[in-house]
């Protein structure tokens, strides 16, 4: 029987030095476990991104993009799908499937494209090949495609306008209002934090209908600004700036302020630079919000042109099951950026997480 | 964006990084003109007012103004967006979600009282089972985490890459999944199929008799009297127990009996509608599944950290005194993770107490009701159909922002109470 006791040694108990506890191997096996949970449906997703939409439809379980191979027929009118058919004597022969009659199908061996000849359809295999779509990527993107149903580029650069737009003005305006409130002493200036801070007891989700109401009054429904203005100032952005600027020392700012800078240069040419490190957790999370928002977009944009990727997204997978090839493959492109960003920013991403507790 | 970030790469050290600084130089000098114009006329002190203005201006706007404007919405009713054109309906909204004769069965509600109770049922439930599945399964993972495990930074940079997906990603994935004719019933049906047929082979059945023979003759050797111990212990090994159980079962075999574990099949596999099956719960497992899946790693990485944060020489001085690790960890591990641990248990409950996104995309909150969430019944009731019920989604919205601010408050007490100590 498992006691509590047992289960608390096993986590806390550390690798010896003479080797390798059972424990550790339990550790490993449970990190591996969960590993393989957050990877696997990914690269499944990958995998299925990159499969014709035949397979897709058939949901072939094969991991590898299977597709049966074609040959065009004689007069070149169609493509004929390949057999592999397994003769009475057991030897097996490549056949291209002509059409069906009865029970039986009629087709003709590649060897032998003049004979047409009828066997039993419970002898023929389909002859499957490796042949990986990259039309699903290419067709909504640069491809010509006949239905542009998903206009990936101009999502995609309407997602990147809101993302790269939006964490610019979220870092100057919370910089200067994190500026103000640790290097100058005004009246108020107490309660001034106090407030700002107390927005964050007001989550978005419950003030959607008279924000909507304020954004439609000013004229910005349906524009990329009332996505981006409505949240550039965020109280953990001033919060964390905040604490930051307070640790940089005054007589640096005196100094400058000596030399004649006025106040606006020594924010842009000194504050700014000293709290790169501040900044930039500050832009890695709002890149990471702006890119993945998905409900005040839903409600502020209703036309398509004005469509983020994740509206995109969300609204061309509502629609239609027949074109889950495109859904799949503009799925992968969507989340590509963030992973990049993430395998290169690692580091700088967990540990930036981690000390300011925000997401 | 990029202009920041690439300034923090390197300083001087790339013609691009340096251009972009060199850019935002020149725009901060370009921007000095009437600032500096500014602070001739109001004095250097004042200027902190003008730093401030963008902010406040935002703030205000986009956050205090629509809190005032969300109590007397909850009082308007009506179509229009336009307040002027909203008549003053009193305390109707709030009637209509909160005249029910029973909340706990949200059929005998109005049309808005069932939508809204149905809501708030649906998120409790799935606040009250995902809340702590989440802590737990982060707490585990942090603490073998922060064992002297090698790859540290890999095992956890894994780990957190879902919460970097965006729901609708997340979404589109787990649907991929879980479709009827999805990977995973797929793998379901293949494992049903591959375990039945290969209850019926030989190796099995001798195999499964050995292993069998194995844990009985240990267990025959802790039933076993202590005077007969010795005896059993040198000349039946449970080793050649299940050594012997096995050749017997072997031979029987070959002579034609009919022993087998048969009886072990499962029943053929029948695929599911994962997110569709409106009799089972698992629509609302799999929202369950899917949502902590994509955010366990964020708590996990606080957790991390706040373990880390316990001093090293702690245990060092409990192992000197002869402390066994399980009660270290007892008396040392958890007494001190407690304030990171309330953040994090009051963060993910109003987390998910405002679940939208992963569970809309995913199963637009059906089948019929069963997944839908609190945050949609205000989202639709205001911006979807043809009755655009603001009224009524403001009116939920004080609800919800009422318990959404305890539930805060908790945190913020818990959070100071972590800084202080």
């Amino acid at each position: 029987m498992i006691t509590t006791t047992d289960v608390s040694s096993f986590l806390t108990r550390r690798r010896s030095p003479h080797g390798w506890h059972w424990t550790d191997w339990l550790s490993y096996a449970y990190l591996a476990v969960g590993v393989l949970l957050v990877l696997l449906p990914i690269f499944w997703m990958f995998m299925s991104s990159i499969k014709s939409p035949r397979a897709l439809v058939e949901n072939d379980p094969r991991l590898l993009p299977y597709e049966q191979l074609t040959i065009p027929a004689a007069d070149g009118s169609r493509q004929l799908g390949v057999f592999i058919w397994t003769k009475p004597d057991g030897s097996k022969a490549d056949v291209a499937f002509v059409g069906p009659r009865g029970a039986n199908a009629r087709v003709y061996e590649l060897a032998n494209p003049s004979e047409i000849i009828e066997v039993p359809r419970t002898a023929l295999a389909r002859k499957d090949i490796i042949q990986p779509r990259f039309e699903n990527y290419t067709d909504p993107t640069i491809g010509s495609t006949q239905s542009r149903t998903f206009n990936f580029l101009r999502y995609f650069w309407n997602s990147t306008f809101v993302t790269v737009v939006a964490t610019l003005l979220t870092l100057v305006v919370n910089a200067m209002a994190a500026f103000a409130l640790s290097k100058y002493k005004f009246r108020g200036r107490d309660a001034m934090v106090i407030v700002i801070v107390s927005t964050l007891l007001i989550p978005p989700t419950v003030i959607l209908v008279p924000l909507f109401m304020t954004v439609s009054k000013l004229g910005m429904l349906n524009s990329l600004w009332g996505v981006i203005i409505p949240a550039i100032a965020t109280p953990t952005g001033v919060f964390l700036l905040r604490q930051y600027m307070l640790t940089i020392p005054d007589e640096l700012l005196e100094a400058a302020r000596m030399d004649g800078a006025s106040e606006w240069k020594i924010f842009w040419r000194i504050m700014l630079p000293l709290s790169l490190p501040a900044l930039s957790v500050l832009a890695i999370l709002s890149v990471m919000w702006r890119w993945n928002d998905f409900m005040w977009p839903l409600i502020v944009l209703t036309q398509s042109e004005v469509f983020t990727l994740q509206l995109g997204l969300s609204t061309f997978k509502g629609e239609l099951n027949d074109n889950m090839h495109y859904l799949l493959a503009m799925t992968v492109l969507t989340l590509l950026p963030v992973t990049l960003v993430f395998v290169f920013l690692q580091k700088h991403i967990t540990t930036g997480i981690a000390n300011t507790g925000l997401k | 964006m990029s202009g920041i970030s690439e300034q923090s790469a390197k300083p001087a050290a790339h013609p691009v990084s340096d251009a972009v600084g060199w850019a935002w130089g020149m725009l901060g000098d370009v921007l000095d003109g009437p600032f500096r114009a500014l602070q001739k006329h109001i004095g250097a002190n004042k200027m902190a007012y003008v730093f401030l203005l963008p902010n406040l201006l935002v703030f205000g706007l986009f956050s205090f103004w629509p809190m005032i404007l969300n109590f007397y919405i909850a009082f308007t009713g009506g179509q229009s967006v336009i307040l002027a054109e909203r008549p003053f309906v009193g305390l109707g909204n709030f009637r209509e979600l909160l005249d029910c004769p029973s909340y706990l069965d949200p059929k005998t509600c109005p049309v808005a009282g069932f939508s809204f109770w149905t809501g708030i049922w649906n998120t409790l439930f799935f606040a009250v089972v995902q809340v702590p599945i989440m802590v737990v399964v982060a707490l585990v993972t942090a603490i073998i985490l922060n064992r002297d495990i090698r790859g540290r930074g890999f095992w956890r940079a894994v780990y957190f890459y879902p919460v970097m997906l965006s729901p609708v990603v997340v979404a589109v994935i787990w649907d991929w999944i879980l479709k009827r004719r999805g990977i995973l019933n797929a793998l379901l049906e293949d494992a049903t199929n591959g375990w039945n047929s290969l209850i019926t082979t030989r190796p099995f059945a001798v195999a499964s008799v050995f292993l069998i023979g194995f844990f009985a003759g240990h267990l025959f050797l802790k039933v076993l009297p202590a005077r007969l111990k010795p005896l059993y212990e040198t000349q039946f090994k449970p080793l050649m127990l299940a050594a012997g159980l096995a050749v017997v079962t072997a031979v029987m075999m070959l002579q034609g009996s009919s022993f087998s574990f048969d009886w072990l099949a499962l029943p053929d596999y029948r695929p599911v509608n994962w997110l569709i099956d409106t009799r089972s719960g698992w629509p609302m497992f799999w929202v369950i599944f899917v949502y902590t899946w994509a955010h366990l790693g964020f708590y996990m990485l606080i957790l991390l950290a706040g373990l880390q944060a316990i001093p090293k020489d702690l245990y060092e001085a409990a192992e000197m005194d002869g402390t066994p690790k399980s009660r270290a960890f007892w008396r040392i591990t958890l007494p001190l993770l407690m304030p990171t641990m309330i953040v994090v248990l009051v963060l993910s409950l109003i987390r998910a107490f405002q679940v939208f996104d992963e569970v809309y995309v995913l199963t637009g909150g059906g089948p019929g009701q069963a997944t839908k969430m609190i945050i949609q019944h205000v989202y639709e009731s205001a911006f979807i159909g043809d009755a655009k019920r603001y009224g009524i989604a403001a009116a939920s919205s004080v609800l919800v922002a009422g318990i959404l601010l305890i539930l805060t408050l908790i945190q913020l007490t818990a959070t100071r109470k972590k800084a202080g100590g």
